[in-house]
């Protein structure tokens, strides 16, 4: 039995649909991200599992209870909020003592608790400050330890990182993952950013729209997106029309618009004149000045448009012969300065058979 | 870093805060400018609040004059001029406990007004701070809306309402009739000053929570119930404690004006209603005793500075 089902749960703000029948199940230990952008209904579906707001068909079980009309007081569920929401008017240990107080914890117990609570996200002597003395990635620590210091059955963080710069939150991104290994309660973590979610989770639900798009761990989210609006928010892609001209063998061969046929391998959804595109990652793609001998199953001639150096990579823009432009990545891994290919460079681009993934056209 | 919030008193009192001149580019223009704009109202107070301060401080170590004012301040024997002073009229206000009562009476109406004004005025402010937005501003409009009118009209409305010939206390009087009760008179009883202490200064409890309680994070409220927190410890632990500058701010705005007024009293009060700043008005009106009114004056004032400024203090302390 999961530790978190949601039931075919459906959320109407008037006309607009924020959740549309989701169904997902959230087992014990796991950490789990809603991604998607804004307004995809992430957030609402949150708050129903919070218990802020109450699905207007389908059922939220937590352990086997039903907990659709539990108020979010009475359920087992804690949430970090975006903007951590510490009470201002308490020092970081009566901030973390408050959940204890309300649930009726000895008041002899509750001293010891905070320690161990401060001392899982390493703020041990920061008791006695306030909120307003503390720095961001403090008080992300401060939300993470009050929510957790009841040992709930489930936590919820919504978009928690998104207010911390870049370093500072790649740091507390592997200190999340390590916190929830070591308390081993299941984390549902609501986020817009892709890498986040990337980094984060053992599995994601790509949402768009109110539904799920996608669900699955995120290699095969990243290498394996299941549709066109996956492939296109998780990661960069190139995006090229395309429709299955005939199967032969092994291969099937794809007909690109304006550019000509392409190798895949075969898989699920290629029947001989599907229309779809085909999704190619731009680390997929080689650029050289010439084919070299051996050279790889798919291959068009282009000339440089514009690069994006990046440091550690580079991303070159390649216009096509049909004006297509393709984005293909190369790292800068050689000793000393990079070497660049210049706007205006001839040069080929190539991919290897099984690189790319075909996404029929979705019925709509 | 406990300075960094300043208790409310001063900065909430007023809707608008006397801040401190802001900084300007320190060119000759911006040292004149500074002065331009700080300049009329320190003027204000120097001659609106100062100067007679002090006068009146003066005043209260003279003697009356003969016909009223104040006696000459020197005088004159054979031996010379001499500066007229007296302790006189502090001792005479030590000496007669009737004053002191006066004023514990006049303590006790004031903080019974703030108490009743903070009941109804903290569910009024949270109702207004957690309307929709385009409500918020029809409804702070309606709470100073009795502003437009004037404020001797308003309560002398009181004493019709209160009055031995008004429709709601004669039908209330008539349904204790039903159940064989004496009638009830109001006006002119310390009821009746209460009521009108508390209807003039309701706005001035209102307007400082509202201007707090609208600043409140939702989320922060969200956070209690998320971690366990039922209604009343949401509202106990969490918007209380964080309402307290607004609290300290409208009970000062309302105990220390209700602490010295005498129109109201006057108007409602009749003989048993009397307050202190009846005696004082008294002093000055009628007997023309200057120098006593003076020192009534001074202790009035005394007491109010003294009880802000615990107030303040204790705000300080509760770190808000």
């Amino acid at each position: 039995m999961a530790l978190l089902e949601i039931r075919n749960v459906t959320r109407r703000f008037g006309d607009f649909v924020a959740v549309d029948d989701v169904s997902l199940s959230i087992e014990a230990g796991e950490f789990f991200c809603l991604l998607g952008p804004s307004g995809c209904g992430k957030t609402t579906l949150l708050r129903m599992v919070a218990g802020f707001d109450a699905p207007d068909g389908g059922a939220i079980f937590l352990d086997g209870r039903d907990v659709t009309g539990v108020p979010p007081e009475a359920r087992n569920v804690h949430t970090v909020f975006q903007s951590y929401a510490l009470f201002p008017h308490m020092t970081v240990a009566q901030n973390i003592a408050f959940p204890l107080k309300m649930t009726g914890v000895a008041a002899g117990d509750i001293a010891q608790r905070i320690e161990e609570a401060l001392d899982d996200v390493s703020l041990s002597g920061m008791a006695r400050r306030y909120p307003n003395e503390l720095s961001g990635g403090q008080r992300q620590r401060v939300a993470v330890a009050r929510a957790l210091v009841n040992r709930p059955k489930l936590l919820l963080l919504d978009e928690p990182l998104a207010a911390l710069d870049a370093k500072l939150k790649e740091k507390m991104q592997l200190e999340l993952i390590t916190l929830q290994k070591e308390v081993g309660i299941a984390f549902v973590y609501v986020t817009h950013d892709q890498q986040e979610a990337l980094a984060l989770a053992h599995r994601i639900a790509v949402m768009n729209r109110g539904r799920v798009e996608q669900l699955d761990e995120p290699s095969k989210i990243y290498g394996f997106p299941a549709n066109r609006f996956v492939a296109d928010f998780i990661g960069t892609c190139n995006i090229l029309d395309a429709e299955v001209v005939r199967e032969e063998g092994e291969r099937v061969l794809l007909n690109i618009t304006g550019l000509g046929e392409v190798e895949t391998v075969r898989g699920e959804h290629l029947r001989s004149g599907a229309k779809g595109v085909l999704a190619l990652r731009p680390e997929q793609v080689c650029i050289s000045h010439q084919l070299s001998p051996g050279a790889e199953d798919n291959h068009f001639a282009g000339r440089v448009f514009d690069f994006l150096y990046l440091g550690d990579v580079t991303v070159y823009v390649v216009e096509l012969a049909n004006g297509s432009r393709i984005e293909a990545m190369l790292p800068n891994s050689a000793p000393g300065r990079a070497k660049f290919f210049e706007p205006g460079d001839s040069v080929e681009i190539s991919w290897r058979r099984d690189a790319g993934r075909f996404l029929p056209e979705q019925s709509a | 870093m406990r300075e960094k919030t300043p208790p409310g008193i001063v900065q909430e009192a007023a809707s608008v805060p006397v801040k401190a001149p802001a900084r300007l580019p320190a060119s000759p223009g911006g040292r004149l400018a500074r002065w331009l704009v700080s300049g009329p109202p320190l003027l204000y107070l120097a001659v609106f609040f100062a100067i007679p301060t002090l006068i009146m401080v003066l005043a209260s170590f003279r003697f009356p004059g003969d016909f009223g004012g104040l006696a000459p301040i020197f005088y004159e024997d054979e031996t010379g001029r001499h500066l007229d002073l007296t302790l006189e009229n502090y001792s005479r206000f030590f000496s007669d406990f009737l004053y002191t009562e006066l004023f514990i009476k006049s303590f006790a109406y004031a903080a019974l007004t703030t108490l009743v004004c903070l009941l109804i005025a903290y569910p009024l402010a949270m109702l207004i701070a957690r309307s929709p937005k385009k409500q918020r501003d029809l409804l702070v409009l309606l709470v100073i809306l009795p502003f437009w009118s004037n404020f001797l009209i308003r309560v002398y409305a009181w004493m019709i309402i209160l009055g031995p010939n008004s429709v709601f206390l004669g039908a209330f009087n008539r349904v204790l009739g039903v159940f064989g009760l004496e009638p009830v008179t109001l006006l002119y009883t310390p009821f009746a000053v209460v009521v009108g202490l508390v209807y003039v200064h309701l706005p001035f409890m209102v307007l400082p929570l509202y201007a707090n309680l609208e600043k409140h994070d939702p989320a922060l409220l969200d956070a209690a119930q998320d971690l366990g927190a039922n209604a009343w410890n949401r509202f106990w632990r969490v918007t209380w404690p964080l309402s307290l500058p607004g609290v300290f701010a409208g009970a000062a705005l309302v105990f220390i004006p209700a602490f010295g007024i005498f129109a109201i009293p006057d108007i409602l009060g009749g003989t048993s209603g009397i307050m202190i700043g009846n005696v004082i008005k008294q002093q000055f009106l009628d007997t023309r005793d200057w120098p006593f009114g003076s020192v009534l004056s001074i202790v009035l004032t005394v007491t109010a500075v003294a009880l802000a400024g615990l107030a303040a203090a204790f705000a300080r302390r509760s770190r808000l």
